[in-house]
């Protein structure tokens, strides 16, 4: 009997720290499904960021490099640099890229790095223990956001990929979710289009990809994937805000 | 040649190839220098978006396997020592300058040595030490970074070199040696370049499990200790015959050094000019602390040297310090004036 849903050669056989119904497995596996369709684990080199992902380095089979706090996409463009034709891509959650690593993002994009960035938006810092992040929704409630996000006092949540859109060397921008089969297989598409990119050395690409976090929502996992549906979008609205030159 | 300009090119005759900075007074020869030079050679300049940027892509290079390095002066390097520390912690090679100037905050753009305690003692978070060159001249300034690559990727652990605004911008002229790596570094067989027909390769600092971080700091602690054991440098002038020795480094140094020189016929004053803030000469002092020679210390801080020759010394002989702050420089006039106090509370007139 041959397994019909094997596991990807690229994601390694470990049980993960991860909640229960939270994103980043699904995020980790079709990431390593790329790498292995791409037939590029031998050349693909990742970065950790400072988060619940910090030891996504366990999980995959590839090379792999941690960065301080935010500045993945600096790491990043060093290792490309140094290695241009390696595939490097940066995994990050919305505290690492759009508050503590802004600078570094919004640069990265600027300059076209040829890099595949996929950005985990769950609008809270999990690893912490459930803060408000830069894009935590208006009136959303977290610990340090006690009586919901207030946009006079707090502003409003980031949306990064319109954000990053506007750059002219970003080549490829684009919202997806994890809140459905469908919305999943989407998701897998994109990221796999994000490598593409890179490898057709067309410039930066960024996946943002709208995750679970059940854990610090304080919901069943099935409630979290409605809550994306049906609250995140508004705030986050799925689609391709860039995709230069088609 | 400049200082900076001398530190830049040796580099890349060191085979640094990936030179990642900002700018900022008094060190912005060495970015302009290489991003004239990197495309000669075929390699990469970027001026980066912050200090922390370019901290963080020289470690990317490093971790990639290549060579790599970036400056700044004393406000800018505050910024590098989070990239720092987590190089200390992944063990990754890398060269950073430190072109100083007076602070603390913004200070002002002159000559200054009051980083000392910051490269010395760590300046990053963790239990983590840097070997840390201090060139007093613009040959130096073009050697010692040469060599800060050689140490780097020998112990697999950034590399300071501690200049300032004088060493940095003055002109002198020096002479290039033919370079080639030594024979004996070790191979970079952790850099990442793709798991190609060999298991994955994890760059990292962070061990989530009891027991792990501290077997890694056990690690890097030997490590230290043979930088300990190997790589203290400095040099000595008519230290032999002195009463008193000047202890002073970089621009200071060549102060201390005239003044030696001028007054070489009495012989009564010497200088021990540390190569290495660390490893530091404390050995070499002890033992002329146990020969009865006194010290005077001399540097543009309030006195941060002074505290290492101090605990070197350990109470055997008497510490003098002669200090300028703020970005002022020493004078051999004044140095003169506290070494004559020192030697004739000896009883000794020079």
């Amino acid at each position: 009997m041959t397994a019909g849903y094997a596991r990807p050669q690229a994601l390694r056989d470990a049980p993960t720290h991860y909640c229960p119904g939270c994103g980043h497995g699904i995020a980790h596996r079709l990431l390593a499904e790329v790498i292995d369709e791409l037939g590029v684990r031998e050349r693909t080199v990742g970065m950790a960021p400072v988060g619940c992902a910090v030891v996504a380095y366990d999980y995959l089979d590839v090379d792999m490099c941690e960065a301080p706090h935010g500045r993945t996409p600096a790491v990043a463009t060093g290792i490309k640099r140094a290695l241009p034709d390696r595939v490097v891509f940066s995994y990050q959650g919305d505290g690492d890229l759009a508050a503590i690593g802004t600078a570094e993002i919004i640069h990265a994009a600027n300059r076209g790095e040829n890099i595949s960035v996929i950005f985990i938006n769950n609008a809270v810092y999990g690893m912490t223990g459930g803060q408000m992040a830069p894009t935590t929704p208006a009136n959303a409630k977290t610990t340090t956001s006690p009586y919901g996000r207030n946009p006079e006092t707090d502003g409003q949540a980031i949306r990064v990929a319109e954000l990053l859109a506007g750059f002219d060397r970003v080549a490829y921008s684009v919202r997806t979710s994890l809140s459905s089969p469908k919305n999943v297989r989407e998701t897998g598409r994109a990221v796999k289009k994000a490598f593409q990119t890179q490898l057709d050395r067309r410039g930066f690409a960024i996946v943002e990809i709208l995750s679970p976090c059940p854990t610090y929502w304080h919901m069943e996992p099935e409630a979290a994937l409605k809550h994306i549906d049906e609250v995140m979008t508004k705030t986050f609205p799925l689609g391709v805000f860039k995709d230069w030159p088609k | 040649m400049t200082g900076n300009d001398a530190m830049a090119e040796g580099a890349i005759r060191a085979g640094c190839r990936f030179y990642y900075g900002y700018p900022i007074t008094p060190q912005n020869e060495v970015p302009e220098y290489m991003a004239r030079r990197m495309p000669e050679v075929g390699g990469t300049f970027i001026q980066s978006e912050s200090e922390l940027a370019a901290v963080n892509m020289v470690l990317g290079s490093s971790a990639a396997g290549a060579r790599a390095m970036t400056s700044s002066s004393s406000p800018g390097i505050s910024l590098k020592q989070e990239g720092i520390s987590y190089m200390a912690g992944c063990e990754l090679p890398a060269v950073i300058a430190n072109v100083q100037r007076g602070g603390p905050g913004l200070g002002d753009i002159g000559a200054s040595q009051a980083d000392y305690f910051q490269a010395v003692k760590g300046g990053g978070h963790g239990d983590y030490r840097l070997i840390v060159l201090a060139p007093y001249s613009v040959q130096e300034m073009a050697d010692l970074t040469t060599l800060a690559f050689d140490l780097a990727d020998r112990y697999r652990s950034p590399v300071m070199i501690l200049s300032d605004a004088q060493i940095g911008q003055m002109m002198e002229p020096l002479v290039w040696h033919d370079y080639a790596p030594p024979a004996d570094l070790p191979p970079k067989d952790w850099a990442l370049t793709g798991a190609a027909g060999r298991p994955k390769r994890i760059v990292r600092s962070f061990f989530l499990y009891p027991g792990q971080l501290e077997e890694h700091n056990i690690r890097l602690q030997r490590k230290f200790a043979r930088m300990r054991e190997a790589e203290v440098r400095f040099e000595e002038i008519n230290v032999e015959k002195a009463e008193v020795v000047i202890v002073a480094y970089g621009s200071a140094a060549r102060v201390a050094k005239g003044l030696v020189l001028r007054r070489a016929k009495s012989g009564a004053v010497g200088l021990l000019r540390p190569v290495t803030l660390w490893p530091f000469p404390e050995k070499r002092i002890r033992e002329l602390a146990g020969e009865g020679k006194d010290f005077l210390v001399a540097e543009m801080s309030a006195g941060q040297m002074l505290e290492d020759v101090k605990l070197a010394v350990e109470g055997r002989s008497k510490v003098g310090f002669y200090g300028r702050i703020g970005g002022a420089v020493v004078t051999i006039e004044e140095m003169t004036l506290k070494a004559q106090e020192m030697l004739a509370s000896r009883g000794v007139r020079a």
